[in-house]
């Protein structure tokens, strides 16, 4: 787990579920062979409905057409993200894009239990509604350890909740490492 | 201090007496269940994690139903078929239900039931977030991502925070015009959409023990609608006899405590219910039918696991026979076991696949077809700003294809009805 996480922020609504963040047509690529691995960060958050790209203007897509990465480090969410499908492929596809941390009000399970377990992507709660103080393009900076928040473009700080937990998973880097740590894989 | 069914399952597969709410523990699994979506990246992370020559943990316990990307050109989706094959094949695994033969069975989580998968008091795992259809069996299920199926495949075991509980006891006898589809966007309409997040949710009460085995299996396959980790209803003798009648393997029920401590219990009376919709765009965005009714209509949709049973296309049937559709209507059998009732049952005289043919139905081959979207060119998929009608689980933007569509959930009675007339219509104005 990277105790120091920045960059631009992108900042989507409530109720984003795992199709907005990669529709099920584009779940045919492997995640492994390369040329189509990068198709993930390609298509990462690519459901989103055109006004609710990257709050709160919209029409700013995650991941510029015709690249694989997208320029934003941090995702800002609001409440129950990732809810719908168990696609790992969803977590993943913020990871492949270059996406280091979610910062969601709420999470759905198993989208929660995905990012953690493949080690895909910081997922944090926050304590308010930072969808409302953070915009899309804002510079942040968060420290994992201590659970801050920090917008460089507005000067304000915000407390993050204890990652409690999961973080003995994130620090082992997936779930494999956990389960070695436990005695449960050679 | 009692405990539900979901915990003493979950301490009986992790050798303990009991278990509590909050605490992270090791199970051991009985059945993983995986697909062609999910099944070829578990496989890359499995032999990455535990070696190219690794052995599953337990062949007999693995079970891989392709059922997503069946009937589409996508030269991507063929692959992962081709992939799923090989593995089969490597490891002989005597639980893999092949595409393009007799053994193809279509949707995963009615596969597992019509196949004798679903045992009461077992723990099953599956990459598909509604797993938690098995629940109706009395077992515990849930669905997980890649990762934590490569851990099941090498080791046998998972880790799970074991859940709270919420009740939800349904009294009263069912109306005619109401299926369980209404009384579960009821409950998430209710609770809302995360209302039941890392929580398990027990479904009780005569009502649902008057309800057939698909019936319940409806109930539980939408607990992840409300956010929750698994859905289970007690096993009772209906159950038993279904399990009986498909497998000869040892099971061995749980039952919650009298004295088991719930988050939440919650009665309805069934008699005092209405038919309800979810409207756009989310599961929990309920609605009476008697409130949306007259809503024009482009497309209707009757398939999936939690509205292409047998008894869905049954109650269907019964509004379809004799009328015509006004708008495009799709009907795609969850498996080939349903379109093989289709094909055999009549109505009237009339077999069911004949019933929809007349009403001007299009037919389609048993998967999970247009549920999720999926391919290009899978039938049924929405398409431009459609308003659709759907016996579907989530209507969440794009979920059935197009972003700009918008869909209604509703019971296979409703949604019968409303392909009839084109608008969104109250099955209790054509229930004779």
């Amino acid at each position: 787990m990277k105790e120091i996480v920045k960059g631009k922020a992108y900042v989507v609504g409530d109720s984003i579920d795992t199709d907005q963040i990669i529709p099920a047509a584009h779940l045919v690529y492997s995640m492994t062979i390369p040329d189509e691995r990068r198709m993930y960060g390609r298509y990462a958050l690519s459901g989103l409905p055109k006004e609710s790209q990257g709050l709160p203007d919209g029409n700013h897509a995650f991941t510029a057409e015709d690249s694989y990465e997208s320029e934003y480090k941090i995702v800002i969410a609001g409440s129950n993200f990732g809810c719908g499908s168990s696609r790992e492929h969803a977590p993943f596809s913020l990871m492949v894009a270059g996406a280091e941390a979610v910062v969601a009000e709420s999470y759905a399970r198993i989208f929660y239990r995905n990012a953690v377990d493949g080690g895909f992507i910081i997922p944090f709660e926050g304590r308010l509604k930072l969808t409302e103080v953070i915009s899309t393009g804002d510079e942040l900076t968060i420290e994992s350890g201590a659970g801050l928040l920090t917008n460089h473009t507005t000067g304000h700080e915000y407390l993050l909740n204890p990652l409690g937990d999961v973080a003995e998973i994130l620090r082992a880097g997936n779930v494999f490492e956990y389960a070695r740590q436990a005695g449960l894989m050679d | 201090m009692g405990q539900t069914i979901t915990q003493k399952i979950l301490a009986r597969n992790a050798e303990r007496d009991r278990v509590s709410p909050g605490e992270n523990i090791w199970v051991d699994v009985d059945i993983l269940m995986t697909h062609d979506v999910c099944g070829p990246p578990t496989i890359d992370i499995f032999k990455r994690e535990f070696g190219d020559s690794a052995k599953v943990w337990d062949k007999d316990k693995l079970v891989i139903l392709p059922d997503h990307y069946i009937f589409t050109e996508d030269p991507h989706a063929m692959r992962n078929i081709e992939l799923l094959r090989a593995f089969a094949s490597e490891h002989d695994l005597p639980h893999y239900f092949d595409v393009g033969t007799s053994r193809y069975k279509g949707v995963c989580h009615v596969a597992l039931a019509e196949e004798g998968f679903n045992r009461p008091g077992n723990v099953l795992f599956g990459t598909d977030s509604h797993t938690c259809t098995s629940g109706a069996f009395g077992l515990f299920s849930t669905g997980v991502g890649n990762t934590d199926a490569a851990l099941i495949m090498g080791t046998g075991k998972i880790w799970v925070k074991v859940p709270e509980t919420m009740r939800f006891v349904f009294e009263g006898s069912l109306p005619p015009y109401l299926m369980a589809k209404d009384l579960i966007l009821s409950v998430i309409g209710d609770i809302g959409f995360e209302g039941g997040t890392y929580r398990a949710l027990e479904f009780d009460g005569q009502a649902v023990f008057d309800l057939s085995m698909e019936e319940r299996m409806t109930l539980t396959n939408m607990a992840i609608e409300a956010g929750g980790k698994n859905g289970i209803i007690a096993p009772d003798e209906k159950t038993f006899e279904h399990v009986r009648a498909r497998t000869d393997a040892a099971f061995d029920p749980v039952y919650s405590d009298l004295n088991a401590v719930y988050h939440t219990e919650k009665v309805y009376d069934v008699s005092k219910m209405e038919p309800v919709v979810a409207k756009p765009h989310r599961p929990d965005n309920r609605a009476t039918v008697s409130e949306v009714a007259g809503t024009k209509l482009d497309k209707a949709y009757i398939g999936s696991c939690t509205g292409g049973k047998y008894e869905d296309f049954l109650a269907a049937a019964q509004i379809l026979e004799g009328e015509e559709v006004r708008v495009n209507t799709y009907v795609v059998p969850a498996s080939t076991e349903v379109t093989k009732q289709l094909r055999e049952n009549t109505l009237n005289g009339k077999t069911l696949w004949q019933v929809f043919l007349d009403a001007g139905c299009k037919m389609g081959h048993a998967s999970c077809g247009a549920c999720l979207g999926g391919p290009i060119d899978t039938f049924g998929r929405s398409e431009g700003e459609e308003i659709v009608i759907s016996t579907t689980n989530r209507n969440f933007p794009g979920r059935m294809g197009s972003k700009l569509a918008s869909v209604y959930l509703a019971s296979p009675l409703t949604v019968a009805a409303s392909a009839i007339h084109g608008v969104i219509t109250d099955p209790r104005e054509v229930l004779v």
